[in-house]
């Protein structure tokens, strides 16, 4: 478990030295910043003077070579924009993101599962065939566009729920969350329903093919024939067994929900890092492209050493020093 | 004359169980005839739509932005309303499908290509060079498709060339990892001991015997790797990322429609959006079909 972990870190610090050098290269070779950041009226020595300021005036190398020295104390250079620490801007971005992140894994989970228990456990009713379909459906919208489309059916046309930005928000444990009080909630739930959609076509689609895989199982028949109810061989021994793989792909997919809130954010002008990233490759930020990033992989190796481990605990046959590092 | 007609005996080609099989599915004969319809608009969309919408000579401004339905000045009819530069919706649609086609059909057969071959050499040859491309292979899935196309995006600029190469770029992994798995599957084969001991070269193994029996998954995975390309295209689009303007996809089509959507003008972003999503739902539901069919696991 020690030795796992401890490898575990070893390829996240290289994996973030990778990704820092292909992202830091590849970003300094387009455009200049300077040009977008200095006054248009700005003559040729003032845009001299922005350039060393920002210390673009070394090469290339040796700029990396400074960044790397202050990632190493926890500094990943200033945003161009902000003139702030770029990490700083990001984490202050960050509750947003993580609380649409969160609530709309809540919404995939909580109708998710049910639905696809039932399109499982009875897949010949026309309800079953309905909600497959649907999933179908679920799977084939284009997110933004849905996105768009609630803003036109409840924002526009029906009133219902504001169409963008975020609402109110409370101080919880120091974060500025808005989705414990109502109005703020009336702001997030939009995009939330926007990111959930498709994972909940993922979720009711592989709770289904779960259930049925696992239904013909030896060991529901058994517990079907020591005449345990309905209720207890559901919720008990295939709820048990089916949670495994739902785990690991809820868990994993929370990356990919935090990375599709780009799209999200941008629509909903949701102020989070996602529109944060946005705009910055559009600025030509590029500390904090980079630094968002690196905080992103770092979330997403973080996110799977978590799911490895909760992996172990649920079912005792898997043995992390076997799990390939 | 009366001759009894003998029914000879029934034996079905592999190409005519497939058929059998895949027509056992309404919905997926639904999707295929839909993506039929879909892919003939977008090839003859030059021919059958009413306006050509990169002649900017035919546009006019006074046109902008009219409701589904109204009629140009010269008399023809605007079915789906106009954009904000007086755009027959219809026509851009039509010209944005191709676009949105052509990016996520040839995004997919290079990617599919590249990721086959790689994925296939890597079982065939094991070892350090199977280590090596499976561990980037892992590395690169564990990230969001649509993070590593964003960033490519940003550092390449627009272009189709150039959304081509993005989306390749986040798609080989997909293709060699299932090619690697069909492969492993393969090679202990006996054809594959048959060639090896008539002394074939490892090329001619891997690209005319190993290759070949390992295309039904990726075919599945082919499918939905489309639909999905196509989406992602649509997206990154959106953002701003993807085509330059003057070769509008259907993404950009929606994109255009944003800003006025509030002021409650739909027809802009709505309509390019039931083009996209009718022409994603085609492709899943045949390939859903696909994989059911082509799975040797189901056994049927």
């Amino acid at each position: 478990m020690t030795v796992f972990v401890l490898r575990r870190l070893v390829q996240t610090l290289l994996v973030l030295l990778i990704t820092s050098v292909l992202v830091f290269g590849g970003l300094f070779m387009i455009g200049d910043p300077v040009e977008i950041l200095v006054n248009p009226s700005a003559d040729q020595i003032e845009k001299e003077r922005a350039t060393k300021a920002l210390g673009l005036d070394k090469p290339l190398h040796e700029q990396y070579v400074g960044f790397l020295r202050g990632a190493l104390s926890g500094n990943l250079g200033n945003s161009f924009v902000y003139a702030r620490p770029a990490l700083e801007v990001i984490f202050e971005r960050m509750p947003a993101t993580l609380e649409l992140a969160f609530l709309a894994m809540v919404i995939a989970v909580v109708l998710g599962i049910p639905l696809g228990l039932y399109a499982g456990l009875r897949p010949h009713s026309p309800l079953a065939k309905t909600i497959m379909a649907g999933s179908i459906l679920g799977f084939s919208l284009p997110t933004f566009w849905v996105g768009l489309i609630l803003i036109l059916v409840f924002a526009v046309t029906l009133g219902w729920l504001p169409s963008t930005g975020r609402g109110p928000t409370t101080n919880v444990f120091g974060l500025q969350l808005s989705i414990f009080n109502w109005d703020g909630l009336r702001y997030a739930l939009l995009p939330a329903i926007n990111l959930a959609l498709f994972k909940l076509s993922l979720i009711i689609r592989l709770t289904r093919a779960q259930v049925r895989e696992q239904s013909l199982l030896d060991y529901i028949k058994f517990a079907r024939a020591k005449g345990l109810s309905n209720t207890r061989v559901i919720g008990v021994h295939l709820l048990k067994n089916i949670l495994i793989p739902l785990v690991t792909v809820v868990g994993l997919e929370l990356g990919s929900v935090i990375a599709f809130a780009v799209v999200t954010e941008t629509i909903f002008a949701w102020p989070g890092m996602g529109k944060l990233v946005i705009d910055s490759i559009f600025q030509l930020d590029r500390p904090v492209v980079v630094a968002y990033l690196l905080v992103v992989v770092f979330m997403f190796i973080l996110i799977n050493l978590v799911v490895d481990i909760l992996y172990s605990v649920l079912d005792p046959r898997v043995r992390l020093s076997e799990v390939k590092g | 004359m009366s001759a009894v007609v003998v029914p000879a005996a029934v034996v079905e080609t592999p190409w005519q169980r497939f058929r059998r099989q895949f027509a056992e599915s309404r919905l997926a004969l639904i999707g295929l005839a839909l993506l039929v319809v879909v892919v003939a608009i977008a090839l003859l969309a030059p021919w059958i739509a009413p306006q050509n919408p990169y002649d900017l000579a035919k546009l006019d401004l006074l046109d902008a932005r009219l409701p589904p339905g109204a009629t140009a000045a010269d008399g023809m009819t605007y079915w789906l309303g106009t954009d904000g530069q007086g755009r027959d919706m219809l026509s851009a649609i039509l010209y944005g499908l191709r676009v949105s086609l052509y990016v996520g059909i040839a995004s997919g057969v290079i990617a599919l290509t590249l990721g086959a071959v790689i994925g296939v050499l890597a079982a065939y040859l094991g070892g350090r060079f199977e280590q090596i491309v499976m561990r980037i292979v892992d590395i690169q899935l564990g990230f969001p498709a649509i993070l590593v196309a964003l960033i490519l995006l940003a550092v390449l600029g627009k272009g189709v060339d150039k959304i081509i190469i993005a989306l390749v770029t986040v798609q080989w992994a997909y293709y060699a990892r299932t090619a690697r798995s069909a492969a492993l599957v393969e090679r202990h084969k006996e054809y594959i001991e048959a060639a090896r001991a008539l002394g074939l070269g490892a090329w001619r193994i891997v690209l005319r015997h190993l290759l070949p029996n390992s295309l039904p998954p990726l075919i599945v995975v082919g499918t939905v790797q489309v639909a999905h390309a196509i989406a992602l295209e649509a997206t990154l689009s959106f953002l701003g990322l993807g085509l330059p303007p003057t070769e509008p996809s259907l993404g950009l089509l929606i994109a255009n429609g944003y800003e006025v959507l509030m002021s409650g003008k739909y027809w802009i972003s709505v309509y390019p959006g039931v083009a996209l999503l009718l022409t994603i739902l085609a492709i899943n539901l045949v390939g859903d079909q696909l994989r059911d069919v082509l799975n040797p696991r189901l056994s049927r």
